[in-house]
């Protein structure tokens, strides 16, 4: 089995890289790559990113690999991470930039302002370790519980304009969506290389998907 | 409020090795970068900092290979600062696997410096480190301060942060000057100032000796994370004790 991790320039891409090796067991070939002709024909691709979301979307194409990414986005296990997620929607607030338009909706900014129940400011980045709600079954949350802690690193979040696309919520202060996708998609807002074993459990539930749900 | 306050062990390295030191002088051996990263992630810190305290620029590459070597084995944010010039220099550390760059001198030096990283790379990734000193007996105003503590800049503490945050940077890693390796607990005030004159998250650093001084940090400094060193390096203290600690005292934590 062949694992393409997508390198286009925008993602901190050793930490991905070094998390998906310290949980493949069963031997699969991991490799960053830039060459759309490597991501179309790997197995699985892991789609990372980091950084504005207009940056990463022109670095995409001008590895032209926009194509290869909604190919296989469109039909096999694939696994988006944070800007690398926010891609898949039509559209962002962040500088205005059209996205892949893989699933409809938009990236919104959290609002200025922010506080929680008790009166506290909260903070944009929303930068921490936060409880994920899964609010669909899904084969990817095998073996990691339902409010479990990951890392996020984020100042726009995810607003799919179809309530089925979310797979998890997480809440700063309002809830949000936090993991989007649909049959062999399956995106986080969150970290996984950087959220310690909850992280390397839904690498490793990837590993061993065969994409459906 | 579900997002956890967050608790950083911090490795200051030089020549490849762990070493702690009171008001920036007289370091001691606090042992291997990699063991100790490996120890704070199993349990159950949050992020790790390291700051690079190496004097000479000969020996700058050795930290890259540290960030490399933990960065393999431990899967929480890497945050690491000191010396760093110049775009390049951040560029090889995130290459190396560092999540966060703190730049301090040089962003006082060369404020661009800090705008075009925050262009570059993302603003999640730019961390502004000030080091702070009161400049009156009342403890109510406070200057920046570079070269580890040396030089006096005559940039206001508070306004500095705002600066920093409308420059682009992510987060703020406030150090009191006057409390770092004293173990009398955090500079509270300054600690709030900052904090609520921001919207970026802050980090509290300098003065931490016991469990207390980091629930006071969050619940009085309005801190969103807290940074210690020598208690977790010497035993005093595990990284979880902490957790207990701010738990019970009812701040979130991730256990």
């Amino acid at each position: 089995m062949k694992v393409a991790v997508i390198d286009y320039g925008m993602g901190n891409l050793h930490s991905v890289l070094k998390s998906i090796e310290a949980v493949n067991d069963a031997g699969a070939e991991v490799v960053l790559t830039s060459d759309p002709d490597v991501v179309i024909r790997a197995d699985k691709v892991v789609f990372p990113g980091q950084g504005a979301m207009p940056d990463c979307m022109r670095e995409l194409n001008a590895h032209g690999l926009a194509e290869a990414v909604r190919e296989s986005a469109a039909q096999k296990p694939f696994f988006g991470i944070c800007v690398g997620a926010q891609l898949l929607l039509e559209h962002s607030e962040e500088g205005d930039t059209p996205g892949l338009g893989l699933f409809r909706g938009e990236v919104k900014r959290f609002a200025r302002g922010l506080t929680d129940a008790q009166g506290e400011r909260l903070k944009v980045p929303h930068m921490g370790w936060n409880r994920v709600f899964q609010t669909q079954a899904h084969p990817l949350f095998a073996g990691v519980d339902d409010g479990e802690r990951f890392y996020f690193v984020h100042s726009y979040y995810f607003a799919p304009a179809e309530a089925g696309l979310s797979l998890a919520d997480s809440e700063y202060p309002e809830r949000f969506s936090c993991i989007i996708g649909r049959d062999n998609v399956f995106a986080t807002q969150f970290h996984t290389e950087k959220s310690h074993r909850a992280g390397l459990q839904l690498m490793k539930n990837f590993l061993a998907w065969d994409g459906t749900v | 409020m579900a997002l956890a306050k967050r608790i950083i062990p911090c490795l200051d390295v030089t020549a490849g090795r762990v070493v702690k030191g009171v008001n920036f002088e007289g370091l001691r051996d606090a042992g291997d970068p990699v063991d100790i990263a490996r120890r704070y992630n199993d349990e159950g810190a949050d992020e790790l900092t390291f700051l690079d305290i190496t004097a000479s620029s000969d020996d700058r590459d050795l930290i890259l290979h540290v960030i490399e070597s933990v960065a393999s084995q431990v899967f929480i944010p890497l945050t690491v600062g000191g010396g760093v010039r110049r775009v390049d220099d951040i560029r090889r550390l995130l290459n190396a696997g560092a999540d966060k760059v703190s730049i301090n001198t040089s962003a006082v030096t060369n404020p661009d410096l800090v705008r075009e990283a925050a262009d570059r790379f993302g603003s999640q990734c730019i961390v502004v480190a000030i080091d702070a000193k009161a400049v009156t007996p009342e403890n109510d105003r406070w200057e920046v301060f570079t070269h580890g503590g040396r030089n006096r800049t005559g940039l206001d503490a508070v306004e500095w942060a705002r600066k920093m945050q409308a420059y682009g940077a992510g987060e703020i890693l406030l150090t009191s000057m006057d409390r770092d390796g004293t173990k009398i607990g955090f500079n509270l005030s300054l600690t709030r100032a900052v904090s609520d004159a921001v919207d970026i998250p802050v980090i509290a650093s300098g003065g931490v000796g016991n469990l207390q001084h980091l629930v006071d940090g969050v619940q009085q400094g309005h801190a969103d994370a807290v940074l210690a060193a020598s208690i977790f390096h010497f035993g005093e203290y595990t990284v979880r004790e902490a957790k207990l600690a701010m738990q019970a005292a009812g701040i979130e934590v991730r256990l």
